[in-house]
């Protein structure tokens, strides 16, 4: 997420599904599309049908490669290298340079032309460092990644990892805010309309890619130079005025410890392409679970408030209402708005106890004082500070990374409250754990009081999804769940009711956090589930006077009169008994009467960069959203995703705040400048630029930059339980890279006990190239053992030719792959993957790496 | 050479319903299967690890009804991976198989209690409170189709969703392919569909791509058409189909007539034996 909302202006896909049949080539990198979005692939078989080209760039040759028109095999962990190439490729090219769509979209709908302060050093200067860098903090100061008038440019809303938060001094040359009005101070960089100036972001971007050729990419992916520029001039002919390409990318970008800045890259590699807003173009991250997307617009992370305002941390800067906004609201741009978000989200869930007097209840709100992602919490919980966990549909005893030292650590917790479906291998590992089976931990040692409730399945309960385009839709139940077995919904409001009982009358902060809470809703049926309808009018909005719902986020105040649980999601539910997530009318256009797609049924974001600087569609062929200069308004065949009275040539006057300060042909809303940015200032824990730094385990040394081979801001978690591999270590020669099938879920709990499944795919494995197998005496089919630092299990070996041996810098490099979804419970079992894996974190999203680190593999079973 | 008339027809007779498995648009999810034992609450059977590509199940039976065949011709014979692909499925070739549902049926001949008929959809069913579990019909279907299941003793194989064409419905397989591979529908209208997909095919340079089901190939040999066709890109034999499948009851006739020759040759030249031993 933090990848696209750092450049673009929002984490998430920027287009949705159904646009692909609009494609004229469709770049599936990063992702294994047809395996893991099955459904959404039909639209990459309409584009196909159509006549665009299919390009599949991955480690191994998968159910999506059949279908391609192209396959590029690439080293697991190097794909910056190719963006990166792409970039550089693309800028240099005499085509890109001569086309004035190009040069118009990077003009206008950029910060190509913004000048960075004269102090800026890029990597290309310090050896694979930028400026600012303190190598005992292991974080950079970006006070000189700044645009020249040296005041920090934010983005609010953009998680970063807390032990590295920064604080910018206040400049005194920086605009001051009015006290009654606290906001960061504006930003307005000097600017050189013609790109020439040295320490514009675009020459910037130029001298940061020079050495990003295809000569390195055949080095360092494995990629035949000739493939690679094959695949880069169909790019390139497929984007443009009449034509646009799509990028598809899944957790394969995402899981490593410069994922973000790999996702980054493509929105980079899209803006000089001019392909961000336009139909069959745009960057569809193709997020997971069912709900995934829902699960951070409404969110269960630690670090994120509904709608993606950031959750205030407990440090000075955040101390009150006045000092949040301080640090996070700019001036300009759509997130000026952000105390009407704010306020309303506080009035939804503290209701009377959140007053004007006292900050809106704003005290109420935890703040945070450390890292508690996913990955923390497992040390955490092994060194018993966390004493108690739940776990609602997850899996980490097999589904997270260093399972061995996760099952530990469930092992040293007091108490465990599972729900989920099956008994998975999280409730069951106290007697069923591999180290159990051989008799390292005893379960009369393990003191953990495990409990296992059931839950309900997806027909027991209504409510809604949302989907990887953001698209929620809701859906009814089809019958009351057997028994015991409850939805999460149920769960989490009656314990609350209790937790509110035992609280009442306590005057502790802890006390008064939980007794001041909202939390009446009416209850159906005889189970007194609660009535999602109700919570739906509450993520909605209404007026606090009377109830009333409100049309739209608009609609909000931050006067307190207005309460909104979730302000993306405003306008769901514009008036009583009419939600639009119920809606099932399609077309084949927008398909704006099927569901709701947030920000106010918007379905491609950025759509303003589908006309031209005027206004006007780029092309016919490529039209989308345009403005009318009779009516004075932007239409289209989407809701336009730009205020719809405000003409292309509108100019801001001096001073203007919020979205009138950004000119008519500015798409980008949620940015400061109203630009999507080529250099990101802010927003990046580990860089402006997106660099290529090796997986944190590898076999071979970073060619671009050899004294910093790995990214230098990397959170890591030093523990015997944990040791990483050095690079090249020739005990651990191969890359192993971990994946989903379409047979199997996530880790297995809804799929492995499910025969019709099961059945399918009954066990686990490790797919084999014929090369690697030979070297190792291997036969299709045989008990093979893979180990790591961490731990060691068993598979049967898969040998095909789908896997391939990569020349990298000269010396050969075997990559094998392991899915991750097996453990040892249900009907279809095998060894863990995450046995192998090491906890190590993205410092931006603090996202694992799963997708490319070392092994060993040797034949025979373990107890050989 | 002239092209072969057969080509794309079918002896289906009106009303008959069926199905066009385009294999070029199947991306081997196997949403076909599953949704098949769902609705027909099969269990699950031949549980195990085959080491055959993606393919666990094996084949058709008693109890998997529809069945994905993974066939893996990635590289070359020096072992280098290609680059450009062919349009659509290609290199990986993955097919749903099923029953075919032939217009004149091997296993509905051979049937000696009149368990198996033949729908109002032109569809073949084998009525489970008739079967006997004699067998027959194993033998009797070129393409290995039913089989006696171990739990019953009977007879077992695709129905074509009959209970789910009764109420209006499309067949459990159609409706879960997100890909729309499998398509249902009236077989005449399927097969000038695939007619026209086989030439647009040809035109984006996919130019192996043929019917299998028409009575060129596959509705070979007496069959007269496959009401559940395909589209293949490559030989019938590499997805283990038979190319010019013949019904077994053509065989009859020249067996029994080989038969009574063999009978009457024998019996002349003992007589003459037995005549000279006088």
């Amino acid at each position: 997420m933090p990848g696209l909302g750092a450049r673009l202006g929002r984490g998430g896909a920027t287009t949705m599904q159904q646009s692909l049949a609009d494609s004229d080539c469709i770049v599936i990198m990063g992702s294994n599309m047809a395996e893991n979005h099955p459904v959404g692939f039909r639209f990459v078989l309409k584009a196909k049908t159509r006549g665009a080209t299919i390009i599949h760039i991955d480690p191994r040759f998968s159910r999506t490669s059949a279908l391609a028109d192209y396959y590029v095999a690439i080293r697991p962990g190097s794909d910056l290298v190719f963006l990166g190439a792409l970039i550089n490729y693309v800028i240099n090219h005499p085509r890109w340079q001569a086309d004035s769509f190009f040069h118009d979209y990077l003009v206008h709908y950029t910060n190509a032309a913004a000048i960075i302060r004269p102090d800026f050093k890029d990597t290309e200067d310090l050896a694979g460092l930028f400026s600012g860098y303190d190598p005992h903090a292991r974080r950079y100061d970006p006070s000189t990644w700044q645009y020249t008038t040296a005041a920090r440019a934010t983005l609010p809303g953009v998680s970063h990892s807390d032990h590295h938060d920064y604080q910018a001094p206040q400049d005194s040359e920086a605009q001051a805010e009015t006290p009654e009005e606290p906001a960061r101070p504006r930003v307005e960089p000097e600017r050189d309309p013609t790109l020439q100036h040295p320490f514009c972001a675009f020459q910037l971007v130029r001298k940061h890619f020079a050495r990003y050729t295809p000569e390195l990419v055949e080095q360092a992916c494995g990629v035949p130079q000739d493939v690679f520029r094959t695949i880069a001039e169909t790019i390139l002919a497929n984007s443009g005025r009449d034509r646009t390409t799509a990028f598809c990318y899944a957790v394969a970008w995402t899981q490593h410890t410069i994922g973000t800045q790999i996702i980054s890259c493509c929105a980079l590699l899209q803006l000089l392409l001019g392909n961000i807003g336009r139909p069959g173009g745009g960057i569809l991250a193709l997020r997971g679970h069912a709900t995934i997307q829902g699960s951070t617009d409404i969110p269960t992370l630690y670090d994120l408030l509904p709608g993606y305002l950031k959750m205030p941390r407990a440090l000075p800067g955040y101390a009150t209402l006045a000092d949040y906004l301080r640090s996070e609201r700019p001036q300009t741009g759509q997130w000026y708005d952000m105390p009407k978000y704010l306020v309303s989200l506080l009035k939804a869930w503290y209701g009377d106890a959140a007053k004007p007097e006292n900050d809106f209840a704003y005290d109420l709100l935890p703040k945070i004082g450390g890292d508690y992602s996913f990955e923390a919490m497992i040390p955490l919980m092994r060194d018993g500070v966390i004493k108690g966990l739940f776990c609602m549909g997850m899996n980490p005893a097999v589904g997270g990374q260093n399972a061995v030292l996760a099952r530990r650590a469930l092992a040293n917790l007091d108490w465990l409250v599972v729900r989920d479906i099956h008994e998975i291998e999280t409730a069951a590992f106290w007697y069923d754990a591999p180290e159990v089976k051989r008799g390292e931990l005893r379960p009369d040692q393990i003191k953990t009081e495990v409990f296992l409730l059931p839950a309900a399945v997806a027909a027991e309960k209504a409510g809604s999804y949302t989907n990887t385009q953001r698209l929620v839709q809701f859906h009814e139940k089809a019958v009351d769940p057997p028994g015991d077995a409850r939805s999460e919904l149920w769960f989490v409001y009656w314990l609350g009711k209790r937790l509110k009982e035992l609280y009442a009358g306590d005057e502790s902060p802890a006390g008064r956090q939980i007794a001041a809470l909202t939390w009446e809703y009416p209850t159906i049926g005889p189970h007194h589930e609660p009535d999602p309808i109700a919570i739906n009018r509450e993520i909605n909005g209404y007026t606090v006077a009377d109830g009333k719902l409100v049309p739209g986020y608009t609609a909000l105040r931050d006067d307190g009169s207005t309460a909104c649980g979730c302000w993306i999601y405003s306008g769901i539910m514009p008036e009583e008994g009419r939600l639009l997530s119920r809606r099932r009318k399609g077309d084949d256009r927008a398909s704006l009467e099927w569901g709701f797609s947030w920000p106010a049924n918007r379905r491609i974001l950025y759509n303003r960069a589908s006309a031209d600087p005027q206004g006007r569609p780029w092309s016919e062929r490529k039209k989308w959203v345009w403005w009318d200069p009779e009516k004075q308004q932007w239409t289209g065949y989407d809701v336009p995703d730009f205020p719809v009275t405000k003409p292309p040539d509108y100019q801001p006057p001096p001073g203007a705040k919020g979205l009138d300060a950004l000119p008519g042909d500015a798409p980008f809303i949620m940015m400061p400048d109203g630009v999507g940015w080529l250099f990101a200032p802010t927003g990046l824990m580990d860089g402006p630029l997106p660099t290529h730094y090796e997986p944190w385990e590898t076999p071979v040394p970073n060619l671009l930059y050899p004294s910093q081979p790995r990214s230098p801001v990397a959170p890591v978690f030093v523990r015997s339980e944990n040791r990483y591999h050095d690079i090249g270590d020739p005990r651990y020669p191969y890359v192993v890279t971990t994946y989903r099938l379409t047979e199997h879920h996530t880790a297995g709990g809804m799929s492995r006990w499910v025969p019709w499944l099961a059945e399918l795919q009954p066990a686990g494995f490790v797919e084999i190239s014929p090369e690697l197998a030979a070297e190792l005496d291997i036969t299709n089919g045989d008990w093979v053992v893979v180990s790591t630092a961490r731990g060691e299990i068993e598979l049967r070996a898969l040998v095909t030719s789908r896997m391939q041996p990569l020349t990298i810098n000269g010396k050969t490099v075997h990559v094998v792959g392991i899915p991750w979804h097996f453990g040892f419970g249900g009907l279809a079992t095998g060894g863990i993957a995450n046995d192998l894996s090491a906890l190590i974190e993205d410092p931006n999203s603090l996202i694992h790496e799963a997708k490319a680190f070392t092994c060993a593999v040797r034949k025979g079973r373990l107890s050989s | 050479m002239a092209a072969d008339p057969r080509v794309g027809t079918t002896g289906a007779r009106p009303g008959a319903m069926g199905f066009l498995t385009d294999t070029t648009l199947c991306i081997g999810c196997k949403a076909c299967e599953v949704a098949c034992k769902q609705w027909n609450q099969l269990p699950m059977d031949n549980f195990g690890f085959t080491g055959m590509s993606y393919d666990n199940t094996g084949d058709l039976g008693a109890t998997t009804w529809r069945h994905v065949a993974f066939i893996e011709r990635i590289d070359d014979h020096t072992g280098r991976r290609p680059v450009k692909l062919q349009p659509f499925q290609s290199n990986w070739l993955m097919l749903s198989d099923v029953c075919k549902h032939c217009v004149y049926a091997g296993c509905m001949e051979a049937c000696p209690t009149g368990a198996i008929i033949r729908t109002e959809f032109d569809t073949v069913v084998i009525q489970q409170d008739i079967c006997n579990g004699c067998g027959y019909c194993v033998p009797a279907c070129p393409f290995g189709v039913p089989e006696l299941s171990l739990t019953d003793r009977k007879a077992h194989k695709c129905t074509l969703c009959y209970d789910r064409l009764k109420d209006g419905l499309e067949p459990a397989c159609a409706k879960a392919c997100p890909t729309d591979a499998i398509q249902f529908g009236p077989v005449p209208q399927l097969m000038e569909r695939a007619r026209k997909r086989v030439e647009e095919l040809h035109q984006q340079g996919v130019t192996s791509a043929y019917i299998y089901g028409d009575r060129a190939v596959g509705g070979t040999g007496g069959i007269e058409g496959l009401n559940a066709f395909f589209i293949l890109t490559a030989p019938p034999e590499v997805y283990n189909l038979p190319a010019q499948p013949e019904l077994p009851q053509r065989r009859v006739l020249p067996a029994f007539l080989s038969t009574a020759a063999a009978a009457l040759a024998l019996g002349l030249a003992a007589w003459r034996a037995l005549r000279g031993v006088k």
